[in-house]
């Protein structure tokens, strides 16, 4: 999620909380007096116990520390490898993942430089190691890469870069590890070694002829040109070595992951890196998420609960059935929550299902069971506290979808491991799956339409994912609520309910 | 596993303890076995034979106790079968390193029985115990053995995965030896250099015959590799979920000297009117054991201590005494207990008796109403447990259920132990790792605060009158 890093530097007392202050994620907190120690309040939005601001009005400085990310450094990853050995892939689906967790992190694809520097693309022939007006470009374009790099990481509060490009000779790697030392960026490498012949031709196939360099040619000259590109670099690849580079922290994929050379890991990030890279693969499949029927409450209007499924929720959980059975797919698993409308569902499917209590629905705390307008008439500072940051706002006794998110982690890690996989879910859990998948931010992840009675199919091609939306054909009551236009704490019940969607 | 039809009126009920929604067979219909493991889904069905390899004080059985106990912990029931433990059986006194020589027939014949018998009994842990996965803790440094291992598992449909642990620093071996092997039934009537000779010619038997696990030959077998003490780690052709977590956990563990530090928040003002749950803050007794836990801690003279808390307030308040940066972990937070948040125990038998009388029944898997059981709690401390490992001194500032959780791990005990476990107000506990264990010492820093330890009664069933379901409770305000 593009978090925002912002000191507290408010002089407002604790409880005219601003947004600023509520966006930061104060995991971490500076020493107190033991003497005297901090009387507490409860920050509004996120529900989480800080210490008062004191002396002189002015508040303490807190040391913000990201909730995945304990270490204070930035990590500098940099990818290695020949052409056409799924860096790039690598690249975004790792940037993907930390971004969903919490850790701002930014790719910088020193092709995409080159192609902004040098508009048109002749041929492989760039890329000669003796084509030295070439090589300047290139060394310019990685120079103007590892620049970014440092702004988003110093200045602009990124906490992860990717620097994607070949980085296949000893001394261009020398060259960033100086870069990051100077700069106090810890770095860790990440090399994909391939010969599989076809594997390297499927990716050519998937990504470079689609690439912008070689629209003006046909599949053939495209791929021979990309060839000779490939052997171009193949003379002075010098790969991460044992020996020579035994104090490096790194990770080697070895043909798609078959085997890993895991060296020096230093620090949290970098073994969640690690342990995040060995669990993908790119074997075809597909993952198909729906949430479960509609249920009584929904129906009602009602917010949470544990409900059972409606006649036309009913209706969709067969019609559900013999959609998956038309898709013949093979080795099905089923996955649903713990809660009765989405096993009621699974039911009706005639595959096996595995039940994951991480797959329940956002707790809503004190507002379990009700409608929109009872929490308007109830709590009607929280409704609109929850209108200002939707993703960040925690329910009193309940959860936030940040919370959502990290309960959901085992579950994006598990979904990688598997192949076809149907997840039966919730609409809140549904949204924070979707943005992993289509790389949505955490401003737009509480707002994502999932509707009930609608399946999504996301099949993962080239660098994203493909998406068909399959509406069942059963109806069912809209549960969508759009942001309204009035968030403040002191708008009219009608401006906060406006967007309420109808209900019996 | 459960299965689906094609039932048009999809009923379910919920089991009473576990609080998991599963199809209604009516009366009379036959029940689905009963499912383990409710918090966590299933992902394993073969059996897994993890197969140690490598030379003698390399850490294997270090590394084979310290697995288990997590898999243990995290719900895969695992059992260690080790060799020496065999040998020891078989030939009742231990002589001198001869025993171990390559051209010893006698001693070949014994241990390769030995080696036999230990599989015999993993078959019968898998078949007949529920066992998910064996350890098999032996030095298994030649070919021909590993070979016959991996015939063996594939007769019986185990999955197969190899642990290496490679390393051939001097001191660190000679520190292996001292910290486990001086001590071990072999060496019960020898000095420690005597010990230490004949310990270091064994190890010299092995090397002769070793081969470790090769890139080549061995690229269709499943492994991890670690090399001096993790600084690097192969892994190859990781099979199954298991694994990969097996992976994970393996290549986060660390040997550097550290201790962990737990205690409950101070004693808050529900905890003085017998209250469970919620979210008060601290009592003034509960705040002086603060302070107190403060000079404790600067007398301790720790290095780089962290201290984390929940997102509790009376955990939070505890911490702001201690006068260090502090970090907030919602998985911290106390069991939630649902419907009976903030509810005496008094009040738990007149409003949900049957819920009380379910939880004496079995208090590991008892799941409260909209609320959580100890599995969840586990599941759900998993990744603080992960980033302790990884950690060195810690200091972790928590809740009652929550800590029998932490210890629970850190001392290898049973999920029916687990709940029961006494984890008192105002008492720091302090486990360093030792051997192959955990010493633990048990600091109460001599601030009185209420008792909240509840005994298992003795009739739990739901039957039993409220005088004898609420025998066990401590006193309260």
């Amino acid at each position: 999620m593009r978090d925002h890093l912002l000191a507290v530097r408010s002089e407002k007392a604790p409880c005219q909380t601003t947004i600023a202050e509520a966006i930061m994620s104060s995991r971490e907190v500076g020493p107190s007096n033991s003497a005297s120690p901090r009387e507490l309040t409860q920050n509004p939005l996120k529900k989480i116990w800080m210490p008062l601001p004191c002396k002189n009005g002015l508040p303490e400085k807190h040391i913000s520390q990201r909730k995945v990310c304990m270490t204070n450094c930035p990590t500098l990853i940099v990818t290695v490898g020949l052409p056409a050995r799924g860096k790039t892939y690598i690249s975004k689906k790792l940037t993907r993942y930390l971004n969903w967790i919490g850790v701002p992190t930014r790719e910088f694809n020193v092709g995409q430089y080159r192609r902004e520097c040098v508009k048109i693309y002749k041929s492989f022939e760039f890329f000669r190691p003796d084509n030295e007006e070439g090589l300047k470009i290139r060394q310019q374009c990685a120079s103007a890469a590892l620049n970014d790099v440092r702004q988003y990481l110093a200045d602009e509060g990124g906490q992860v870069a990717v620097f994607d490009a070949t980085n296949t000779t000893r001394e261009r790697r020398q060259t960033i590890t100086a870069f990051a030392e100077q700069n106090g960026f810890k770095v860790f490498f990440v090399e994909s070694v391939c010969e599989d012949p076809v594997v390297i031709a499927e990716n050519i196939v998937q990504v470079k002829l689609g690439s912008p360099d070689y629209m003006n040619c046909n599949t053939e000259e495209a791929m021979e040109d990309f060839k000779k590109r490939i052997e171009c670099y193949e003379n002075s690849y010098e790969t991460l070595d044992e020996v020579w580079d035994r104090h490096l922290s790194y990770i080697k994929i070895i043909d798609v992951g078959r085997r890993y050379l895991v060296n020096q890991v230093q620090d949290h990030i970098q073994s969640r890196i690690v342990y995040y890279l060995m669990n993908i693969h790119i074997t075809p499949r597909s993952i198909y998420l729906c949430r479960h029927g509609e249920s009584d409450l929904n129906v009602k209007g009602c917010i949470g609960g544990d409900s059972g499924l409606s006649p036309r929720g009913r209706e969709f959980a067969k019609y559900l059935g013999k959609f998956i059975e038309s898709q013949d797919i093979s080795d099905l698993k089923v996955w649903t929550s713990q809660m009765k409308r989405t096993i009621q569902t699974a039911e009706a499917v005639s595959v096996p299902y595995e039940q994951w209590k991480a797959l329940n629905e956002i707790d809503a705390g004190v507002c379990e069971e009700m409608m929109y307008e009872e929490i308007q008439q109830h709590y009607p500072l929280e409704f609109a506290l929850r209108d200002q940051d939707k993703y960040r706002y925690r329910y009193p006794k309940g959860e936030s979808y940040e919370d959502l998110v990290q309960r959901l982690e085992p579950v994006i890690m598990e979904l990688e491991r598997q192949e076809n996989v149907l997840v039966i879910c919730h609409q809140a859990v549904m949204r924070c799956l979707l943005a992993y998948f289509l790389d949505k931010t955490a401003e737009e992840l509480p707002y994502l339409k999932c509707p009930l009675h609608t399946v999504l199919k996301l099949t993962p091609v080239a660098y994203g994912c493909k998406v068909e939306s399959i509406f069942l054909n059963v109806d069912a009551v809209n549960t969508h609520r759009d942001r309204p236009e009035n968030v403040e704490v002191s708008r009219m019940a009608e401006e906060a309910l406006l967007t309420v969607p109808a209900h019996q | 596993m459960l299965y689906g039809g094609q039932v048009e009126k999809i009923e379910l009920q919920q089991t009473p303890l576990l609080k998991i929604w599963v199809p209604w067979l009516g009366i009379g219909g036959c029940k689905i076995s009963r499912r383990r493991g409710s918090s966590v889904p299933q992902l394993t069905n073969s059996p897994t034979l993890i197969v140690m390899v490598g030379l003698p004080a390399r850490g294997k059985t270090y590394i084979s106790k310290k697995l288990t106990r997590y898999l243990n912990w995290i719900g895969f029931p695992t059992k260690v079968f080790n060799l020496g433990q065999y040998r020891r059986d078989a030939v009742q006194t231990y002589k001198n390193f001869e025993f171990f020589r390559q051209d010893n027939k006698e001693a070949m014949q014994i241990r390769k029985a030995c080696a036999s018998n230990a599989l015999k009994d993993i078959c019968i842990y898998f078949s007949k115990e529920n066992g998910q996965v064996a350890v098999f803790d032996a030095t298994n440094t030649t070919r021909e053995r590993r070979v016959s291992i991996v015939s063996f598992a594939k007769e019986k449909g185990y999955k197969v995965f190899f642990v290496e642990s490679i390393c051939d620093d001097p001191d660190i071996i000679a520190q292996n030896i001292t910290e486990v092997k001086v001590s071990s039934p072999d060496y019960v009537n020898c000095d420690k250099e005597e010990a230490l000779a004949d310990f270091l010619k064994r190890i010299e038997c092995y090397k002769q015959t070793y081969v470790p696990l090769d890139d080549e030959k061995d690229r269709n077998l499943s492994y991890i590799k670690i090399f001096d003490v993790g600084s690097r780690y192969l892994v190859n052709r990781v099979q199954d979920h298991i694994q990969s977590r097996i992976v994970y956990y393996l290549m986060n563990i660390h040997v550097t000297p550290r201790s962990i530090y737990l205690t409950r928040h101070g004693e808050s003002e529900l905890n003085l009117l017998g209250r469970i749950g919620g979210d008060s803050g601290l009592s003034p007794r509960g705040h002086k054991y603060a302070a107190s836990l403060g000079s404790f801690l600067k007398g301790q003279n720790i290095k780089d201590l962290k201290v984390w808390t929940s997102h509790m307030k009376r955990t939070i308040q505890t911490a702001e005494h201690l006068g260090v940066p502090y970090e907030q972990w919602k998985a911290l937070n106390e069991i939630d207990a649902g419907v009976c948040e903030e509810l005496t125990y008094e009040e738990i038998q007149e409003k949900h008796p049957e819920e009380f009388a379910l939880r004496d029944q079995d208090k590991y898997r008892y799941r409260y109403p909209k609320g959580e059981s100890y599995e969840d709690l586990v599941h759900r401390l998993e990744p603080v447990i992960m980033e302790l490992e990884r950690q060195e001194n810690v200091l972790v500032v928590c809740h009652q259920a929550v800590m029998r959780c932490l210890l629970a791990y850190l001392l290898d005990k049973t999920s029916d132990e687990l709940p029961y476990l006494k984890c008192p107000l105002h008492t720091v506990l302090r486990l360093t790792p030792v051997a192959y264990g955990c010493k633990m010492e048990n600091i109460f820093l001599n601030v009185e605060a209420v008792n909240t330890h509840r005994e298992r009664p003795v009739n739990v069933d739901v039957t039993r009158d409220p005088a004898e379901a609420l025998k066990t409770i401590p006193d309260h305000f």
